[in-house]
């Protein structure tokens, strides 16, 4: 058997961007694989990642958002790339999409705008906001 | 009513557990070894459990579902935690949404440790557990154990 | 038009192992749309990585499900083995793969198990964990554990498979060979089971494909899709071509998973034939630092790993997508238009596994 392994490349694009490169995705007929969040502690910084994946050539296309209140040196926060930044929902597009989009929204807080089906931070139905995200200075109980 | 012990039936509820101790508590019912000689028959009905088998955790989210499940069964009734994630909540313990162990919503007769809890040490909690039925279902008969709905209306009076 | 009601089914329910629960509205029989809610097994366990450092996560990844148990901490660790650039020694890729197909068998003859059940054949079911149990003594027999192994670490493995238990694996294999066979006589021919699986709870290839199906699931919809194509371990070296089925109903799911446990034994027949001599675990030193996404093939279909490293013992993040999350789009699909007393064999024929979606 021939093994492939196929590409893993990581794509970093704007929030702004997301439906335009998601549908870009769906025009190629990759396939929504899983979306996730993840905090970076030290550079405080919440990132968004949307995996494509082709099903015959085991391609892996990650869509990487970077969400961040705190700039590189010497730089300052992009607009519209700040922490409570506004990412469009790609549900729509990928209908499954939701349930990960639910997820990351209910886990990291991440601001994902119009979900369909919304669960408002239901999904699980933790007792604790945002466990996987420190709370933010002046938030904090 | 004498013979009940010969026949307690059993009522698995999964808490959150990993699903180990589920499938082992399945196999305890299956041909090699054999639960159903202790003449036991798993229920997914409350009301007609004796024993209640408890795997797993419990978390913000089925704390009451348990508590309810508990609440609809006959008295005498017995718990058995399965496994280590219902007896103190394992490896689970530290996670954000775990309480602890299946004894923070509802009283628990018999721990049955491992992870996963071996088939051989799960009958032998359920066989524990059919002694510490027998003895409520004496008391009981006695007057010396009250029922759900004795304690209730005791609760009323006082 | 007439009446629709909503029926909550679940989270205690006969027929589930495990606790889901979904809204069914219906219309006389027919359900018109299910709606899922989770959230009864989350544990928060990806948390973890805040208190336990990246060798011990392996054992926490063991325990996110105790069905593909041994999947979760093989997937795990070759994300972290990326990340590090360790190269794992040849016998412990075969050792992995040989341990990985074993749990394979143990999951679908679970699953053959619970389907029998959930049609209410229960002599079937207690045939097919019958045959289960002589795969937990080879599993018990190699690695210690029943359901649980932890013989995985980062590097490599921790124990041996000596030519002794290879001998009594193959015999374990020509058991549930023959077996299975029979078994399999059922499932395929037998009139009454036909007529609970035959064209209920049809899921087109198209739709398959909308939805995001993966493993045995989208196999049994016509899409040829299979991670263990992708070579990792020492699937590479081994003769296999994904199963499918195109029928896209429940006997189609069946027919695809039986057709899996005949692949699997031939895979550790192979394995076994090939395996080499040498070390059991490479030398890991230092810490993770860096990303990586990793999809291998569970039993139940593809799951994603992902982990990021920041070159402390404790790491950023580590997620984990399991394949029924990805099905359940499919399931609340299937759903539509089936009649009630189906729910049943509906839901257990993704082969749900909850602890894993919730983690």
């Amino acid at each position: 058997m021939n093994a492939t392994e196929g590409k893993n490349e990581i794509i970093r694009i704007s929030p702004a961007e997301l439906p335009i490169r998601a549908m870009e995705m769906k025009e190629k007929g990759l396939r929504l694989s899983q979306a996730c969040a993840a905090w970076v502690k030290k550079e405080e910084r919440l990132e968004l990642s949307y995996s494509f994946v082709d099903d015959t050539t085991y391609d892996i296309f990650n869509l990487r958002i970077e969400l961040s209140d705190k700039a590189a040196e010497g730089e300052t926060v992009k607009e519209g790339c700040g922490r409570d930044a506004e990412v469009a929902s790609i549900s729509g597009i990928y209908p499954y999409a939701a349930f990960y989009e639910n997820e990351m929204r209910e886990l990291f807080g991440a601001n994902i705008k119009v979900i369909d089906p919304d669960y408002h931070n239901k999904l699980y139905r933790i007792k604790e906001e945002t466990p996987f995200v420190p709370k933010k200075e002046g938030e904090a109980k | 009513m004498y013979n009940i012990t010969r026949s307690p039936w059993v009522m698995h509820y999964d808490g959150s557990s990993c699903n180990g101790c589920d499938i082992e508590v399945l196999a305890c019912l299956t041909p090699v070894y054999d639960a159903e000689r202790f003449g036991i028959i798993n229920t997914g009905d409350p009301m007609q459990a004796d024993i209640l088998l408890v795997t797993g955790g419990i978390n913000t989210q089925n704390a009451p579902v348990v508590k309810q499940l508990y609440d609809q069964m006959s008295d005498p009734k017995v718990v058995v935690a399965v496994g280590v994630c219902a007896c103190t909540g394992g490896v689970f313990k530290d996670c954000y949404n775990i309480l602890g162990g299946a004894d923070q919503v509802i009283p628990v007769d018999v721990y049955v440790p491992g992870c996963a809890a071996r088939p051989q040490a799960i009958i032998d909690g359920i066989v524990k557990g059919i002694g510490v039925f027998q003895e409520r279902l004496e008391k009981m008969e006695k007057g010396e154990l009250k029922n759900q709905e004795e304690k209730e209306e005791a609760g009323k009076e006082e | 038009m007439s009446k629709r009601s909503v029926i909550p089914y679940g989270p205690q329910h006969p027929v589930l192992p495990e606790p889901i629960h979904l809204d069914l509205v219906i219309e006389d029989e027919k359900i018109v749309e299910a709606i899922p809610s989770i959230g009864f097994i989350h544990r928060g366990l990806e948390s973890l990585t805040d208190k336990r450092d990246f060798n011990q996560m392996a054992y926490v990844a063991e325990r996110i499900c105790g069905i593909c148990s041994f999947g979760h901490g093989y997937g795990y660790c070759e994300t972290v083995e990326h990340i590090m650039n360790v190269e794992v020694p040849d016998r412990a890729k075969f050792l992995r793969t040989i341990w990985f197909e074993l749990s394979r068998l143990h999951s679908h003859l679970l699953w053959a198990g619970l389907m029998a059940d959930a049609f209410g054949f229960e002599n079937l079911f207690y045939q097919c964990w019958r045959v289960r149990e002589k795969v937990l003594d080879a599993i018990e027999l190699t690695t210690g554990g029943r359901v649980i192994f932890s013989v995985n670490k980062v590097g490599g493995v921790l124990k041996d498979i000596t030519p002794e238990m290879q001998k009594m694996i193959l015999e374990t294999l020509d058991f549930v060979e023959a077996e299975t066979k029979v078994l399999k006589k059922t499932f395929m021919n037998d009139y009454s089971v036909q007529s609970r699986m035959k064209g209920v709870g049809v899921l087109t290839k198209e739709q398959a494909k909308a939805l995001g199906c993966a493993g045995p699931f989208a196999r049994a919809s016509g899409i040829a899709t299979d991670m263990r194509m992708r070579g990792y371990a020492a699937y590479g070296e081994l003769d296999m071509e994904p199963i499918i089925s195109n029928d896209g109903d429940c006997y189609g799911r069946c027919e695809v998973r039986i057709g899996e446990i005949f692949q699997s034994i031939d895979l550790i027949r192979q394995a076994i034939a090939k395996i080499p001599d040498g070390e059991l675990a490479a030398v890991v030193k230092g810490n993770p630092n860096g990303e990586y996404f990793t999809r291998i093939e569970q039993p139940r279909g593809e799951a994603d790993y992902y982990v990021r490293g920041n070159g402390t013992p404790n790491l950023d993040r580590m997620r984990v997508r399991t394949p029924t999350f990805a099905n359940l789009a499919g399931l609340c699909e299937t759903l539509k238009g089936a009649d009630y007393a189906d729910i049943g064999i509906l839901v257990v024929t993704i082969d749900p596994c909850i602890s894993c979606t919730e983690r």
